[in-house]
């Protein structure tokens, strides 16, 4: 079944569609959703960020170009307003966020667990990857975003957005191997 | 191995997490799938990129998804907006924009050929008119126009906002209408029900019928 594209849908908002929104909403709230929960680590502000990016994407498709993909565009919107919510947040909020990136030295039970499960050790490992690592991950792995794309969303440049995914894999490794799971790599 | 070729390596490796999601270009897939099949070490470090891949993809799905308070919280911002004003004749210029983008080209040489064909018709009826009106009538008066308006009758209707052209297309076909003329200030459009002049009581009873449609916004007979 042949569904309508993203741009054609952002023409008809342009023109006061509601449907038109309602189909462009179902179609990607979870995942604007959820990568603005990655950044924000706050379900309520997640949730209030997501109507907000919406809404600006209301009011700005008629200026929409198509110069990137839609999603980019509202991943772009999402991620400049996430921060701008970090920026404000009380300086106690980001300590305490902080801390939870920080990884334990010491084995809790989960810790003793997740090493006999690869699997469940990586993905706690992602979580205690610095935000901007997070978001490299997220965005290329989950969001199947390119270097171009990433670019787009981030306004970084290409090398950059290269070193980062990189960098961010290293770091992922090395937390690896402090669980005491060695990869061989790096 | 030389520093060429660690260089070549190292700039492959950077490309892994892309060539796992597939997201490199063509020429850029090929250049890796090349680099993995020589090098054991490299093809190691894939799997390596493609374990994380998946693990990112569990980690994202487990996060659950907003309630259904966020779609409503922004309709509601929506609905509190300036209306908007669009230009209609832009809309339908961006709906039938969006019809021929959907043809397929075959679909669309076709199409062309059928109005190619249909002006040639059009053209030759009009001469052939113009003609027998000129070798049977002396001389006529440009007041006297031919009424074809009084053939039919006919309603004024506004469509929904949020029905698509194919909705209007489909609503027009499905209950035999045909627009006449519009659209006019307030996007109305001038829309031919009947082929004859229908009594009262009838079109009354059409016009209810056609106003229970999502893809009418108004509908009235004009005086």
């Amino acid at each position: 079944m042949q569904t309508t594209s993203d741009e054609v849908l952002i023409r008809r908002i342009a023109t006061g569609d509601r449907l038109a929104m309602q189909v462009l909403f179902a179609r990607h709230h979870v995942r604007v959703y959820r990568f603005v929960l990655r950044l924000v680590r706050n379900e309520a502000t997640a949730e209030d960020l997501i109507s907000e990016v919406f809404l600006e994407v209301w009011r700005g498709a008629g200026k929409f170009e198509g110069r990137s993909t839609v999603s980019t565009w509202m991943l772009s919107i999402a991620r400049f307003k996430a921060l701008s919510i970090l920026r404000h947040r009380p300086d106690r909020e980001l300590d305490e966020e902080t801390a939870d990136t920080i990884e334990d030295q010491a084995d809790d039970p989960e810790m003793v667990l997740a090493k006999k499960d690869k699997g469940a050790a990586l993905r706690q490992c992602l979580n205690k990857l610095s935000p901007e690592h997070r978001e490299i991950i997220d965005l290329v792995y989950y969001h199947e975003k390119s270097v171009a794309e990433v670019v787009e969303i981030v306004g970084i440049p290409e090398p950059t957005v290269k070193t980062r995914m990189f960098y961010a894999r290293k770091k992922l490794s090395e937390l690896l191997k402090e669980q005491g799971i060695d990869r061989g790599w790096p | 191995m030389s520093t060429a070729n660690e260089d070549e390596r190292s700039e492959i490796e950077m490309l892994l997490p892309w060539h796992a999601a597939g997201t490199l270009s063509p020429r850029e897939t090929e250049r890796v799938e090349a680099a993995l099949a020589s090098d054991p070490e490299l093809a190691r470090r894939y799997e390596l990129v493609r374990e994380e891949l998946g693990q990112t993809i569990h980690l994202n799905e487990t996060l659950g998804a907003p309630s259904a308070r966020a779609m409503e919280r922004l309709f509601t911002k929506i609905d509190a907006e300036p209306a908007r004003k669009p230009a209609l004749s832009q809309s339908i210029a961006a709906r039938v924009g969006e019809f021929f983008a959907g043809l397929s080209p075959r679909t669309l040489a076709w199409s062309a050929s059928a109005a190619v064909l249909a002006i040639l018709l059009q053209a030759g009826l009009i001469g052939g008119l113009v003609f027998k009106q000129n070798s049977e009538s002396g001389y006529g008066t440009a007041s006297a126009p031919a009424n074809l308006a009084a053939d039919g009758t006919y309603a004024l209707i506004r469509f929904a906002p949020q029905a698509s052209a194919a909705d209007i297309t489909k609503f027009l076909e499905t209950n035999k209408l045909s627009i006449a003329d519009g659209p006019a200030p307030g996007g109305l459009y001038r829309v031919r029900i009947a082929g004859t002049k229908l009594p009262r009581a009838e079109i009354t009873r059409i016009i209810k019928t056609l106003q229970i449609d999502p893809v009418v916004g108004m509908i009235a007979v004009p005086e």
